[in-house]
């Protein structure tokens, strides 16, 4: 019956893709969530009467952020081919995808802390300055802590994005479903591969929305 | 304790200069609790902003216990904010803390260990009346509880001055009454000294020892809370004792008790202090021949004793009354006549 109605399909190649699709999201999610939360950090704490006012440090911040945000993906992957060559030795390969990915995601992400951070009760950390807390402790203690649930929805955003960036990484070489279903599907005309692919892709948005809602519903005492 | 000497502070904003604190002198006695009214825009909460240096003044000096607060480094500044908590109209809790756990939050910055604090953690929930709700998240409990809280959080690090912004202008009246009991009971416990600003009279009267009237930046009247009711000097300051002394229906309710009966002439006594305990209107009745008919009256409790008014209207023989008059001024009850056709 499966084979009735994929009859091109290798299930081999597609678990492999599968799991080249998860390593560079899963990976990529990790990193974009830690590099989007101090650039999203200096957004926020750099403003004028914030913790760390600074104006000049927060416009190279907005600059690089706006820039690399506003670059196509498929033309930033070709752009840091250097880099990449440079940090990852290779081009071709998952983790040849990973920061051409990163780079791609975490300004954007960067957006997203900015906004929760500043959701967050000024007056509340009024509050743990009137303590004596210093601007670490209120990072950690404060903002952090209270901006996590906007935090967790935010990387699941992002997810969903980096999930189909990964795709399009496939193209130059990157492995994983999107190549699956370029190389495969598209190149061959097995349309059954395509839909394949499409199919599981949406299974892993789907778990990583799943997931990201669970853990933010469990975070938020409000 | 607290020294303010030509404390200033100015805004700069888009229309120029706001001076909102304007060189303010002010003292504060040790263990005392000192309030600081005045209608919005006073300047009483950048005032009390300046104390733990929240806002940074422009010019002046301010002495806390041993610490010259406009002079110090970083560092040092946070140490002082450790003995100088403050508590919030809004409460300020962390939401995504439990109630344990916000009141261990300065205990954490103290760098308490772990032990101690979840021991001193639990002394401040029985000390602020929250037993039981420890491990409940701000967003279950009421606004009382959530400044209770704010309470117990302020005083983790048995701090020397506790203020209070507002504290209880988000609560409704009988919760604000809670809560102001508790604070003359950690003042009564702890010999903590206390600064609140409000803008309401009720709070100074019920609380405070001393007051300092504010407008416009500048205290334009300060003393004990007794001798501000008995003698305001200043308009702002009258307006806000009326308040408590007048509730507003009283001109109206008297309006027509004057007119509907026979009373032609009507006298607002005053009491102040221990006064207001003994029988004055008995005295009178007994030792002159007049007849008192008693309209209204109203007695508040200050922390020095109590102090009230009293509407009545007195008859009999002009020479009668002037010296039941005179009798009751030399009892230090305050006498102005309101009301004569």
């Amino acid at each position: 019956m499966i084979d009735f109605l994929f009859p091109n399909v290798n299930w081999e190649s597609v678990l492999y893709a599968t799991l080249e699709t998860i390593y560079m999201s899963v990976v990529a999610v990790a990193f974009t969530f830690l590099f989007g939360i101090m650039l999203g950090l200096v957004l926020f704490l750099t403003d004028k009467d914030n913790l760390w006012d600074n104006r000049i440090l927060k416009a190279i911040t907005a600059a690089f952020v706006n820039t690399f945000r506003s670059i196509p993906f498929i033309i930033l992957i070709v752009l840091l081919i250097p880099f990449t060559q440079l940090i990852v030795g290779s081009f071709l390969g998952p983790s040849a995808a990973l920061p051409a990915l990163i780079i791609g995601a975490a300004p954007f992400y960067a957006r997203m802390v900015e906004i929760a951070l500043r959701e967050i009760d000024k007056g509340v950390i009024e509050a743990a300055r009137s303590m004596g807390a210093s601007n670490r402790e209120i990072i950690f203690k404060v903002l952090l802590p209270e901006s996590m649930p906007a935090l967790v929805s935010g990387i699941t955003v992002t997810s969903i994005a980096l999930v189909s960036y990964t795709a399009m990484a496939g193209v130059i070489g990157a492995g994983g479903l999107g190549d699956l279903a370029y190389r495969v599907g598209f190149q061959r005309r097995d349309d059954d591969v395509t839909l394949i692919a499409t199919i599981v892709i949406l299974l892993i948005v789907f778990a990583f929305q799943y997931l990201g809602d669970r853990i933010s519903h469990k975070l938020d005492k409000r | 304790m607290i020294s303010l000497n030509q404390l200033k502070k100015v805004f700069t904003t888009k229309d120029g200069p706001v001076t909102a604190v304007d060189h303010i002198d002010l003292q504060v006695a040790e263990g005392q609790i000192y309030g600081i009214i005045g209608y919005s825009g006073a300047g009483k909460s950048t005032l009390i902003r300046l104390l733990n240096r929240l806002e940074d003044p422009s010019g002046g000096n301010i002495q806390i216990a041993d610490w010259k607060m406009d002079q110090l480094s970083e560092k040092e500044l946070r140490q002082a904010r450790q003995e100088i908590s403050m508590i919030f109209q809004h409460f300020n809790l962390l939401w995504s803390r439990t109630v344990r756990e916000n009141i261990a939050f300065p205990l954490e910055i103290a760098g308490v260990p772990k032990e101690e604090r979840m021991e001193r953690v639990d002394e401040l929930i029985d000390l602020v009346g929250l037993s039981g709700r420890g491990d409940s998240y701000p967003s279950q409990l009421s606004g009382g509880q959530k400044q209770r809280v704010g309470i117990a959080r302020a005083l983790a690090n048995n701090p020397k001055v506790l203020l209070c912004d507002e504290a209880t202008s988000a609560l409704d009246p009988k919760t604000t009454d809670s809560i102001l009991e508790l604070l003359v009971d950690i003042n009564k416990k702890l010999g903590l000294t206390i600064i609140l600003i409000t803008h309401e009279m009720h709070v100074i009267r019920k609380i405070c020892h001393r007051v300092a009237v504010m407008e416009e930046g500048k205290i334009v009247e300060e003393g004990e809370v007794l001798e501000v009711f008995r003698r305001p000097k200043e308009a702002m300051t009258k307006e806000f004792v009326k308040q408590v002394t007048e509730p507003e229906e009283t001109q109206e309710a008297a309006g027509e008790l004057f007119t509907d009966t026979d009373n032609h002439i009507v006298y607002q006594l005053t009491f102040v202090g221990g006064d207001a305990k003994k029988p004055l209107i008995n005295d009178v009745v007994k030792t002159f021949d007049v007849t008192v008919n008693i309209l209204q009256g109203k007695i508040s409790h200050t922390q020095h004793g109590p102090y009230g008014s009293l509407f009545v209207a007195m008859e009999g023989e002009d020479n009668e009354v002037s010296k039941a008059i005179t009798f009751t001024r030399e009892q230090g009850v305050e006498v102005e006549v309101i009301y004569n056709d």
